[in-house]
Protein backbone atom coordinates (compact mmCIF):
# COMPACT_ATOMS: atom_id res chain seq x y z
CA UNK A 1 0.00 0.00 0.00
CA UNK A 2 1.57 3.38 -0.80
CA UNK A 3 2.15 5.72 1.96
CA UNK A 4 -0.37 8.35 1.01
CA UNK A 5 -3.11 5.45 1.54
CA UNK A 6 -1.60 4.23 4.41
CA UNK A 7 -1.88 7.70 6.12
CA UNK A 8 -5.62 8.23 4.32
CA UNK A 9 -6.76 5.58 6.08
CA UNK A 10 -4.92 6.05 9.57
CA UNK A 11 -5.94 10.36 9.52
CA UNK A 12 -9.42 8.57 9.24
CA UNK A 13 -9.34 5.76 11.80
CA UNK A 14 -7.90 7.95 14.51
CA UNK A 15 -9.81 10.98 13.34
CA UNK A 16 -12.90 9.41 13.91
CA UNK A 17 -12.37 7.60 17.47
CA UNK A 18 -10.90 11.43 18.97
CA UNK A 19 -13.75 12.64 17.33
CA UNK A 20 -15.86 10.05 18.95
CA UNK A 21 -13.98 11.08 22.24
CA UNK A 22 -14.61 14.72 21.83
CA UNK A 23 -18.17 14.36 20.76
CA UNK A 24 -18.95 12.57 24.14
CA UNK A 25 -17.23 14.90 26.14
CA UNK A 26 -18.53 17.88 24.70
CA UNK A 27 -22.31 15.89 25.37
CA UNK A 28 -21.10 15.76 28.99
CA UNK A 29 -20.89 19.12 30.12
CA UNK A 30 -23.94 20.96 30.41
CA UNK A 31 -24.76 23.54 27.91
CA UNK A 32 -28.48 23.88 28.25
CA UNK A 33 -29.11 27.01 30.86
CA UNK A 34 -31.10 24.81 32.67
CA UNK A 35 -29.40 22.76 36.43
CA UNK A 36 -29.02 19.67 36.28
CA UNK A 37 -32.20 17.73 37.69
CA UNK A 38 -34.68 20.92 36.32
CA UNK A 39 -37.44 21.32 34.11
CA UNK A 40 -36.53 22.03 29.78
CA UNK A 41 -39.76 23.10 29.43
CA UNK A 42 -40.68 20.55 26.81
CA UNK A 43 -44.30 19.09 27.71
CA UNK A 44 -46.15 16.34 25.55
CA UNK A 45 -48.79 14.74 26.61
CA UNK A 46 -48.43 15.36 29.85
CA UNK A 47 -44.91 13.66 29.56
CA UNK A 48 -41.84 16.27 31.10
CA UNK A 49 -38.29 16.34 30.03
CA UNK A 50 -35.82 16.46 32.87
CA UNK A 51 -32.20 18.33 32.07
CA UNK A 52 -30.30 14.86 32.72
CA UNK A 53 -26.64 14.03 32.25
CA UNK A 54 -26.08 10.58 30.44
CA UNK A 55 -26.16 7.66 31.45
CA UNK A 56 -22.98 6.64 33.56
CA UNK A 57 -23.12 3.02 32.79
CA UNK A 58 -23.40 4.26 29.13
CA UNK A 59 -20.77 6.88 29.32
CA UNK A 60 -18.38 4.24 30.73
CA UNK A 61 -19.08 1.40 27.48
CA UNK A 62 -18.53 4.03 25.48
CA UNK A 63 -14.98 4.77 26.93
CA UNK A 64 -14.31 1.40 27.54
CA UNK A 65 -15.23 1.21 23.52
CA UNK A 66 -12.76 3.34 22.69
CA UNK A 67 -9.96 2.16 24.73
CA UNK A 68 -10.96 -1.37 22.69
CA UNK A 69 -10.66 0.28 19.69
CA UNK A 70 -7.52 1.49 19.99
CA UNK A 71 -5.99 -1.66 21.81
CA UNK A 72 -7.20 -3.35 18.61
CA UNK A 73 -5.48 -1.02 16.41
CA UNK A 74 -2.50 -1.42 18.24
CA UNK A 75 -2.45 -5.10 17.93
CA UNK A 76 -4.19 -6.25 14.25
CA UNK A 77 -3.29 -4.75 11.23
CA UNK A 78 -5.83 -1.79 11.13
CA UNK A 79 -4.04 1.41 10.30
CA UNK A 80 -2.81 1.22 6.53
CA UNK A 81 0.82 -0.23 6.47
CA UNK A 82 0.97 -0.98 10.05
CA UNK A 83 0.73 -4.69 11.11
CA UNK A 84 0.37 -4.37 14.66
CA UNK A 85 2.22 -5.62 17.49
CA UNK A 86 0.85 -8.96 17.42
CA UNK A 87 2.33 -9.94 13.38
CA UNK A 88 -1.07 -10.93 12.84
CA UNK A 89 -2.92 -11.81 9.18
CA UNK A 90 -6.21 -13.84 8.22
CA UNK A 91 -4.53 -15.59 5.07
CA UNK A 92 -2.04 -14.42 2.56
CA UNK A 93 -3.95 -12.48 0.04
CA UNK A 94 -1.77 -11.10 -1.98
CA UNK A 95 -0.27 -14.59 -4.10
CA UNK A 96 -0.53 -14.73 -7.32
CA UNK A 97 0.02 -18.35 -8.04
CA UNK A 98 -0.35 -21.77 -5.58
CA UNK A 99 3.49 -21.32 -6.15
CA UNK A 100 3.60 -18.18 -4.41
CA UNK A 101 1.19 -19.39 -1.52
CA UNK A 102 3.77 -22.11 -0.37
CA UNK A 103 6.38 -19.78 -0.66
CA UNK A 104 4.53 -17.09 1.34
CA UNK A 105 3.26 -19.54 4.05
CA UNK A 106 7.14 -20.70 4.23
CA UNK A 107 8.18 -16.89 4.34
CA UNK A 108 5.94 -15.93 7.42
CA UNK A 109 7.05 -18.75 9.20
CA UNK A 110 10.68 -17.54 8.72
CA UNK A 111 9.48 -13.94 9.76
CA UNK A 112 7.59 -14.48 12.37
CA UNK A 113 3.85 -13.90 11.44
CA UNK A 114 0.92 -15.07 12.52
CA UNK A 115 -0.98 -16.21 9.62
CA UNK A 116 -4.50 -17.45 10.78
CA UNK A 117 -5.21 -19.58 8.42
CA UNK A 118 -1.49 -21.07 8.02
CA UNK A 119 -1.53 -21.96 11.77
CA UNK A 120 -5.06 -23.45 11.45
CA UNK A 121 -3.46 -25.91 8.70
CA UNK A 122 -0.74 -26.69 10.24
CA UNK A 123 -2.56 -27.96 13.80
CA UNK A 124 -4.66 -29.87 12.12
CA UNK A 125 -1.76 -31.59 9.94
CA UNK A 126 -0.13 -31.87 13.10
CA UNK A 127 -3.14 -34.10 14.31
CA UNK A 128 -4.21 -36.00 11.41
CA UNK A 129 -0.90 -35.88 9.18
CA UNK A 130 0.51 -39.13 10.62
CA UNK A 131 -2.67 -40.83 10.86
CA UNK A 132 -2.81 -40.62 7.03
CA UNK A 133 0.90 -41.16 6.85
CA UNK A 134 -0.05 -44.50 8.69
CA UNK A 135 -2.59 -44.95 6.45
CA UNK A 136 -0.49 -44.01 3.57
CA UNK A 137 2.53 -46.86 4.14
CA UNK A 138 0.46 -50.27 4.30
CA UNK A 139 -0.83 -51.45 0.97
CA UNK A 140 -4.24 -51.14 -0.33
CA UNK A 141 -5.24 -54.98 -0.51
CA UNK A 142 -4.53 -54.80 3.52
CA UNK A 143 -6.47 -51.40 4.01
CA UNK A 144 -9.73 -52.74 2.26
CA UNK A 145 -9.76 -55.04 5.79
CA UNK A 146 -9.61 -52.56 7.67
CA UNK A 147 -12.42 -50.99 9.45
CA UNK A 148 -11.25 -47.66 11.08
CA UNK A 149 -9.26 -47.17 7.45
CA UNK A 150 -12.48 -47.95 5.33
CA UNK A 151 -14.35 -45.24 7.93
CA UNK A 152 -11.93 -42.84 7.03
CA UNK A 153 -12.27 -43.75 2.86
CA UNK A 154 -16.17 -43.57 3.28
CA UNK A 155 -16.29 -40.78 4.76
CA UNK A 156 -14.22 -38.86 1.96
CA UNK A 157 -15.86 -40.75 -0.84
CA UNK A 158 -19.24 -39.68 0.65
CA UNK A 159 -17.90 -35.98 -0.17
CA UNK A 160 -15.75 -36.54 -3.48
CA UNK A 161 -17.36 -39.01 -5.05
CA UNK A 162 -21.11 -39.49 -4.34
CA UNK A 163 -22.34 -36.83 -6.34
CA UNK A 164 -21.74 -39.31 -9.26
CA UNK A 165 -21.30 -42.40 -8.31
CA UNK A 166 -24.16 -42.12 -5.34
CA UNK A 167 -23.60 -42.31 -1.91
CA UNK A 168 -23.66 -46.05 -2.05
CA UNK A 169 -21.14 -46.07 -5.03
CA UNK A 170 -23.78 -48.07 -7.58
CA UNK A 171 -23.46 -45.40 -9.98
CA UNK A 172 -25.99 -44.29 -12.20
CA UNK A 173 -26.70 -44.02 -15.90
CA UNK A 174 -23.79 -42.38 -16.90
CA UNK A 175 -21.47 -43.15 -13.86
CA UNK A 176 -20.29 -46.30 -13.52
CA UNK A 177 -21.12 -48.44 -10.69
CA UNK A 178 -18.18 -49.19 -8.15
CA UNK A 179 -19.41 -52.34 -6.38
CA UNK A 180 -19.72 -54.97 -9.19
CA UNK A 181 -16.21 -55.49 -9.87
CA UNK A 182 -16.32 -54.91 -13.66
CA UNK A 183 -14.14 -52.32 -14.37
CA UNK A 184 -13.78 -50.03 -17.38
CA UNK A 185 -10.12 -48.96 -16.80
CA UNK A 186 -9.00 -51.93 -14.40
CA UNK A 187 -9.96 -52.95 -11.00
CA UNK A 188 -6.73 -53.08 -9.59
CA UNK A 189 -5.17 -51.10 -6.41
CA UNK A 190 -2.19 -49.33 -8.67
CA UNK A 191 -5.28 -48.73 -11.71
CA UNK A 192 -7.84 -47.43 -9.02
CA UNK A 193 -4.92 -45.20 -7.85
CA UNK A 194 -4.19 -44.25 -11.21
CA UNK A 195 -7.77 -43.04 -11.99
CA UNK A 196 -8.34 -40.79 -9.14
CA UNK A 197 -5.20 -39.02 -9.38
CA UNK A 198 -4.93 -38.43 -12.89
CA UNK A 199 -8.84 -38.64 -13.86
CA UNK A 200 -10.22 -40.14 -17.19
CA UNK A 201 -11.48 -39.53 -20.51
CA UNK A 202 -13.44 -41.47 -22.45
CA UNK A 203 -14.36 -41.13 -26.13
CA UNK A 204 -17.06 -43.07 -27.77
CA UNK A 205 -17.18 -41.35 -30.86
CA UNK A 206 -20.46 -40.50 -32.87
CA UNK A 207 -21.01 -43.17 -35.96
CA UNK A 208 -23.97 -41.29 -37.65
CA UNK A 209 -21.81 -39.68 -40.32
CA UNK A 210 -20.16 -42.76 -41.41
CA UNK A 211 -23.05 -45.51 -40.65
CA UNK A 212 -25.75 -43.50 -41.32
CA UNK A 213 -29.38 -44.87 -39.19
CA UNK A 214 -29.45 -48.43 -40.91
CA UNK A 215 -25.89 -48.75 -40.04
CA UNK A 216 -26.53 -48.06 -36.82
CA UNK A 217 -29.59 -50.17 -36.40
CA UNK A 218 -27.37 -53.28 -37.44
CA UNK A 219 -24.64 -52.44 -35.16
CA UNK A 220 -27.09 -52.00 -32.31
CA UNK A 221 -28.48 -55.73 -33.24
CA UNK A 222 -25.36 -57.09 -33.59
CA UNK A 223 -23.97 -55.40 -29.61
CA UNK A 224 -27.00 -56.34 -28.02
CA UNK A 225 -26.94 -60.06 -29.23
CA UNK A 226 -23.10 -60.12 -27.44
CA UNK A 227 -24.85 -60.28 -24.19
CA UNK A 228 -27.69 -63.09 -25.19
CA UNK A 229 -30.44 -60.40 -26.11
CA UNK A 230 -32.73 -61.95 -28.55
CA UNK A 231 -32.42 -59.65 -31.82
CA UNK A 232 -33.07 -59.49 -35.59
CA UNK A 233 -30.45 -62.45 -36.79
CA UNK A 234 -30.31 -60.81 -40.43
CA UNK A 235 -29.43 -57.39 -38.97
CA UNK A 236 -27.42 -58.65 -36.31
CA UNK A 237 -25.29 -60.40 -39.40
CA UNK A 238 -24.59 -57.59 -41.52
CA UNK A 239 -24.04 -55.93 -37.91
CA UNK A 240 -21.54 -58.23 -37.52
CA UNK A 241 -19.63 -57.01 -40.79
CA UNK A 242 -19.46 -53.11 -39.42
CA UNK A 243 -18.06 -54.34 -36.26
CA UNK A 244 -14.56 -54.22 -37.33
CA UNK A 245 -14.72 -50.08 -36.88
CA UNK A 246 -15.74 -50.87 -33.75
CA UNK A 247 -13.57 -53.81 -32.48
CA UNK A 248 -10.54 -51.03 -32.55
CA UNK A 249 -11.44 -50.22 -29.20
CA UNK A 250 -13.81 -52.99 -28.26
CA UNK A 251 -11.75 -56.01 -29.17
CA UNK A 252 -13.31 -58.23 -32.26
CA UNK A 253 -14.89 -60.01 -29.67
CA UNK A 254 -16.78 -57.35 -28.07
CA UNK A 255 -14.76 -57.60 -24.86
CA UNK A 256 -13.49 -54.57 -24.21
CA UNK A 257 -10.31 -52.73 -23.55
CA UNK A 258 -9.38 -51.34 -20.17
CA UNK A 259 -6.51 -49.46 -21.70
CA UNK A 260 -9.13 -47.01 -23.42
CA UNK A 261 -11.35 -47.50 -20.89
CA UNK A 262 -13.90 -48.86 -23.94
CA UNK A 263 -16.37 -51.51 -21.85
CA UNK A 264 -16.80 -55.00 -22.43
CA UNK A 265 -20.04 -55.28 -24.70
CA UNK A 266 -20.53 -59.14 -23.40
CA UNK A 267 -21.39 -58.43 -20.29
CA UNK A 268 -24.65 -57.05 -20.14
CA UNK A 269 -23.66 -54.18 -18.23
CA UNK A 270 -24.59 -51.09 -19.42
CA UNK A 271 -23.49 -47.52 -18.35
CA UNK A 272 -25.58 -45.57 -20.51
CA UNK A 273 -28.75 -48.08 -20.63
CA UNK A 274 -29.25 -51.10 -21.85
CA UNK A 275 -32.64 -50.29 -23.76
CA UNK A 276 -32.31 -50.64 -28.17
CA UNK A 277 -33.05 -46.83 -27.52
CA UNK A 278 -30.43 -46.03 -25.24
CA UNK A 279 -27.81 -48.20 -27.34
CA UNK A 280 -28.60 -46.49 -30.55
CA UNK A 281 -28.20 -43.20 -28.91
CA UNK A 282 -24.72 -44.19 -27.79
CA UNK A 283 -23.82 -44.79 -31.06
CA UNK A 284 -25.55 -41.82 -33.00
CA UNK A 285 -24.29 -39.24 -31.00
CA UNK A 286 -21.17 -41.05 -29.24
CA UNK A 287 -20.59 -40.60 -25.68
CA UNK A 288 -17.85 -38.94 -23.71
CA UNK A 289 -17.38 -40.35 -19.77
CA UNK A 290 -14.87 -38.09 -17.60
CA UNK A 291 -13.99 -38.78 -14.36
CA UNK A 292 -12.58 -35.63 -13.04
CA UNK A 293 -8.37 -35.79 -11.52
CA UNK A 294 -8.38 -35.53 -7.76
CA UNK A 295 -4.85 -35.28 -7.37
CA UNK A 296 -5.26 -31.35 -6.37
CA UNK A 297 -8.33 -31.98 -4.73
CA UNK A 298 -7.41 -34.43 -2.17
CA UNK A 299 -3.49 -35.41 -2.42
CA UNK A 300 -1.86 -38.86 -2.95
CA UNK A 301 -2.65 -39.94 0.73
CA UNK A 302 -5.87 -39.24 0.94
CA UNK A 303 -6.65 -40.97 -2.37
CA UNK A 304 -5.01 -44.33 -1.23
CA UNK A 305 -7.80 -44.06 1.26
CA UNK A 306 -10.21 -43.82 -0.91
CA UNK A 307 -8.73 -46.30 -3.54
CA UNK A 308 -9.02 -48.43 -0.63
CA UNK A 309 -12.41 -47.72 0.06
CA UNK A 310 -13.40 -48.60 -3.12
CA UNK A 311 -11.21 -51.55 -3.46
CA UNK A 312 -13.35 -52.79 -0.90
CA UNK A 313 -16.69 -52.67 -2.24
CA UNK A 314 -16.09 -55.46 -5.32
CA UNK A 315 -13.91 -57.91 -2.86
CA UNK A 316 -15.54 -60.98 -1.01
CA UNK A 317 -16.40 -59.53 2.33
CA UNK B 1 -24.30 30.01 25.95
CA UNK B 2 -26.71 28.41 23.77
CA UNK B 3 -27.70 25.18 23.59
CA UNK B 4 -25.58 23.77 20.09
CA UNK B 5 -26.78 20.36 19.86
CA UNK B 6 -30.65 21.82 19.55
CA UNK B 7 -29.80 23.20 16.10
CA UNK B 8 -29.07 19.63 15.23
CA UNK B 9 -31.78 18.12 16.79
CA UNK B 10 -34.42 20.72 15.28
CA UNK B 11 -32.83 21.00 11.57
CA UNK B 12 -33.10 17.70 9.80
CA UNK B 13 -31.25 18.71 6.86
CA UNK B 14 -28.57 20.10 8.97
CA UNK B 15 -28.92 16.87 10.65
CA UNK B 16 -29.05 14.87 7.58
CA UNK B 17 -25.93 16.43 6.58
CA UNK B 18 -23.79 15.57 9.41
CA UNK B 19 -24.87 11.66 9.76
CA UNK B 20 -23.94 11.40 5.61
CA UNK B 21 -20.98 12.37 6.80
CA UNK B 22 -20.03 10.49 9.79
CA UNK B 23 -21.33 7.04 7.44
CA UNK B 24 -19.25 8.21 4.55
CA UNK B 25 -15.72 8.30 6.56
CA UNK B 26 -16.17 4.12 7.22
CA UNK B 27 -16.21 3.66 3.68
CA UNK B 28 -13.68 6.57 2.54
CA UNK B 29 -11.19 4.72 4.73
CA UNK B 30 -11.97 1.09 4.19
CA UNK B 31 -13.39 0.91 0.35
CA UNK B 32 -12.04 3.92 -1.24
CA UNK B 33 -8.09 2.56 -0.59
CA UNK B 34 -9.04 -0.61 -2.15
CA UNK B 35 -9.37 0.61 -5.42
CA UNK B 36 -6.01 2.00 -5.75
CA UNK B 37 -4.28 -1.45 -4.40
CA UNK B 38 -1.69 -2.98 -6.39
CA UNK B 39 -3.37 -6.35 -4.84
CA UNK B 40 -6.94 -5.62 -5.78
CA UNK B 41 -6.05 -4.88 -9.69
CA UNK B 42 -3.08 -7.43 -10.49
CA UNK B 43 -4.83 -10.69 -11.70
CA UNK B 44 -3.53 -14.28 -10.67
CA UNK B 45 -1.20 -15.36 -13.19
CA UNK B 46 -3.05 -18.09 -14.79
CA UNK B 47 -6.29 -15.72 -15.31
CA UNK B 48 -8.02 -15.76 -18.59
CA UNK B 49 -10.68 -13.42 -19.73
CA UNK B 50 -14.24 -14.97 -20.24
CA UNK B 51 -14.50 -16.42 -23.37
CA UNK B 52 -17.42 -15.28 -25.44
CA UNK B 53 -19.53 -18.66 -24.05
CA UNK B 54 -18.01 -18.51 -20.37
CA UNK B 55 -19.58 -14.64 -20.69
CA UNK B 56 -23.13 -15.37 -21.52
CA UNK B 57 -23.11 -18.67 -19.12
CA UNK B 58 -22.23 -16.11 -16.53
CA UNK B 59 -25.51 -13.82 -17.46
CA UNK B 60 -27.30 -16.91 -17.18
CA UNK B 61 -25.70 -17.51 -13.57
CA UNK B 62 -27.10 -14.12 -12.62
CA UNK B 63 -30.45 -13.92 -14.66
CA UNK B 64 -31.29 -17.35 -13.34
CA UNK B 65 -30.45 -16.30 -9.87
CA UNK B 66 -27.44 -18.54 -8.74
CA UNK B 67 -25.73 -16.41 -6.49
CA UNK B 68 -28.83 -16.10 -4.20
CA UNK B 69 -27.78 -19.74 -2.76
CA UNK B 70 -23.99 -20.14 -4.16
CA UNK B 71 -21.12 -18.16 -3.09
CA UNK B 72 -18.04 -17.91 -5.19
CA UNK B 73 -15.67 -17.07 -2.42
CA UNK B 74 -13.84 -19.87 0.00
CA UNK B 75 -12.64 -17.96 3.22
CA UNK B 76 -9.63 -18.85 4.50
CA UNK B 77 -10.77 -21.64 7.16
CA UNK B 78 -9.55 -25.16 7.02
CA UNK B 79 -12.80 -25.94 6.91
CA UNK B 80 -14.08 -24.96 3.95
CA UNK B 81 -10.54 -25.12 2.20
CA UNK B 82 -10.68 -29.17 2.65
CA UNK B 83 -14.13 -29.27 0.78
CA UNK B 84 -13.29 -26.47 -1.82
CA UNK B 85 -9.59 -25.98 -2.61
CA UNK B 86 -7.16 -22.80 -1.60
CA UNK B 87 -9.03 -20.16 -0.35
CA UNK B 88 -9.94 -17.34 -2.84
CA UNK B 89 -7.52 -14.53 -3.44
CA UNK B 90 -8.00 -10.94 -4.38
CA UNK B 91 -6.31 -11.57 -7.74
CA UNK B 92 -9.08 -13.75 -9.26
CA UNK B 93 -11.65 -11.30 -8.99
CA UNK B 94 -9.81 -8.30 -10.66
CA UNK B 95 -12.04 -8.27 -13.68
CA UNK B 96 -15.53 -9.26 -12.58
CA UNK B 97 -17.71 -6.29 -12.93
CA UNK B 98 -19.53 -6.95 -10.83
CA UNK B 99 -18.04 -10.14 -8.93
CA UNK B 100 -20.57 -12.54 -7.53
CA UNK B 101 -18.81 -13.71 -4.38
CA UNK B 102 -22.26 -13.97 -2.81
CA UNK B 103 -23.36 -14.24 0.61
CA UNK B 104 -25.89 -17.25 0.91
CA UNK B 105 -24.92 -20.94 1.14
CA UNK B 106 -28.07 -23.06 0.30
CA UNK B 107 -25.98 -24.85 -2.37
CA UNK B 108 -22.13 -25.36 -2.00
CA UNK B 109 -19.77 -22.86 -2.89
CA UNK B 110 -18.65 -22.93 -6.69
CA UNK B 111 -15.42 -20.45 -6.56
CA UNK B 112 -13.58 -23.93 -7.44
CA UNK B 113 -16.52 -25.99 -9.40
CA UNK B 114 -14.44 -25.57 -12.59
CA UNK B 115 -13.11 -29.46 -13.14
CA UNK B 116 -14.85 -31.11 -10.60
CA UNK B 117 -17.56 -32.65 -12.24
CA UNK B 118 -18.08 -33.59 -15.94
CA UNK B 119 -19.77 -31.15 -18.33
CA UNK B 120 -22.38 -34.60 -18.56
CA UNK B 121 -22.88 -34.45 -14.95
CA UNK B 122 -23.71 -30.47 -14.88
CA UNK B 123 -25.77 -31.06 -17.71
CA UNK B 124 -27.59 -34.09 -16.38
CA UNK B 125 -27.73 -31.95 -12.59
CA UNK B 126 -28.97 -28.53 -14.00
CA UNK B 127 -32.25 -30.56 -16.03
CA UNK B 128 -32.57 -32.30 -12.54
CA UNK B 129 -30.43 -32.11 -9.54
CA UNK B 130 -32.10 -35.00 -8.01
CA UNK B 131 -31.05 -37.45 -11.03
CA UNK B 132 -27.22 -37.20 -9.44
CA UNK B 133 -27.75 -36.23 -6.19
CA UNK B 134 -30.88 -37.35 -4.45
CA UNK B 135 -31.51 -35.31 -1.82
CA UNK B 136 -30.80 -32.20 -3.39
CA UNK B 137 -32.90 -29.42 -3.11
CA UNK B 138 -31.96 -27.24 -5.98
CA UNK B 139 -34.48 -26.36 -8.54
CA UNK B 140 -34.32 -27.81 -11.98
CA UNK B 141 -33.23 -25.57 -14.80
CA UNK B 142 -34.19 -27.57 -17.54
CA UNK B 143 -35.22 -24.28 -20.40
CA UNK B 144 -31.36 -24.20 -20.34
CA UNK B 145 -31.01 -27.44 -22.80
CA UNK B 146 -33.98 -25.75 -25.22
CA UNK B 147 -32.98 -22.19 -25.01
CA UNK B 148 -30.75 -21.42 -28.08
CA UNK B 149 -28.28 -17.95 -27.91
CA UNK B 150 -28.31 -15.23 -30.62
CA UNK B 151 -25.49 -13.57 -29.35
CA UNK B 152 -26.41 -10.62 -30.57
CA UNK B 153 -25.55 -8.71 -27.21
CA UNK B 154 -22.36 -10.79 -26.95
CA UNK B 155 -19.94 -8.75 -28.27
CA UNK B 156 -21.22 -5.52 -26.42
CA UNK B 157 -20.68 -7.33 -23.67
CA UNK B 158 -17.43 -8.39 -23.51
CA UNK B 159 -16.45 -4.45 -25.31
CA UNK B 160 -17.75 -2.99 -21.69
CA UNK B 161 -15.69 -5.33 -19.85
CA UNK B 162 -12.73 -4.02 -22.08
CA UNK B 163 -14.19 -0.70 -21.35
CA UNK B 164 -13.59 -1.74 -17.76
CA UNK B 165 -9.81 -3.12 -18.01
CA UNK B 166 -10.64 -6.70 -19.10
CA UNK B 167 -8.10 -7.35 -22.19
CA UNK B 168 -10.14 -8.08 -25.08
CA UNK B 169 -8.70 -7.70 -28.63
CA UNK B 170 -10.69 -6.51 -31.59
CA UNK B 171 -10.64 -9.97 -32.95
CA UNK B 172 -12.47 -11.52 -29.78
CA UNK B 173 -14.92 -9.03 -29.71
CA UNK B 174 -15.33 -9.34 -33.63
CA UNK B 175 -15.64 -12.86 -33.16
CA UNK B 176 -18.06 -13.23 -30.01
CA UNK B 177 -21.43 -13.73 -31.84
CA UNK B 178 -20.17 -16.48 -34.15
CA UNK B 179 -18.57 -17.78 -31.12
CA UNK B 180 -22.13 -18.76 -29.18
CA UNK B 181 -24.60 -18.20 -31.95
CA UNK B 182 -26.57 -21.41 -32.24
CA UNK B 183 -24.76 -23.08 -28.87
CA UNK B 184 -27.59 -23.63 -26.25
CA UNK B 185 -27.80 -21.71 -22.65
CA UNK B 186 -26.95 -25.25 -21.53
CA UNK B 187 -23.82 -24.75 -22.89
CA UNK B 188 -22.83 -21.62 -21.75
CA UNK B 189 -23.27 -22.50 -18.43
CA UNK B 190 -21.61 -24.96 -18.18
CA UNK B 191 -18.42 -23.49 -20.21
CA UNK B 192 -19.07 -20.18 -17.49
CA UNK B 193 -18.72 -23.33 -14.33
CA UNK B 194 -15.89 -25.14 -16.03
CA UNK B 195 -13.88 -21.57 -15.86
CA UNK B 196 -14.26 -21.36 -11.93
CA UNK B 197 -11.56 -21.11 -9.72
CA UNK B 198 -9.06 -22.86 -12.28
CA UNK B 199 -7.01 -19.28 -12.70
CA UNK B 200 -4.70 -20.43 -9.91
CA UNK B 201 -2.92 -22.68 -10.39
Amino acid sequence: MSSFWSIWISVITLGSILGCFLLLRWCLSNKTGVKEGDDMHHEFDGILEINNQLPRWWTILFYICIVWALLYLLLYPGLGNFKGLWNWQSSNQGILSLAESRAAVEKNKADGVISQYDREVDQANELFQPIFDGYYARPITELAKDAEALKVGQRLFSQNCSQCHGSDARGQRGFPNLTDNDWLYGGTPEKITETLINGRNAIMPAWFDSMGADGIEEVVNYVLGLSGRKVDESLAAKGKDRFVACAACHGPDGKGNQAFGAPNLTDDIWLYGNSHEKVTETLTYGRNGVMPAFKNTLGEKKIHLVAAYVYSLSQDK
Amino acid sequence: MKNAHELVEKNVGLLTILVLIAISLGGAAQITPLMFQQQTMTPVDGLKPYTALEMEGRDIFIREGCVGCHSQMIRPFRSETERYGHYSVAGESVWEHPFLWGSKRTGPDLARVGGRYSDEWHRVHLINPRNVVPESNMPGFPWLAENKLDGKLTAKKLSVFRDFGVPYTDEDIAGAQAAVQGKTEMEAIIAYLQSRGTALK
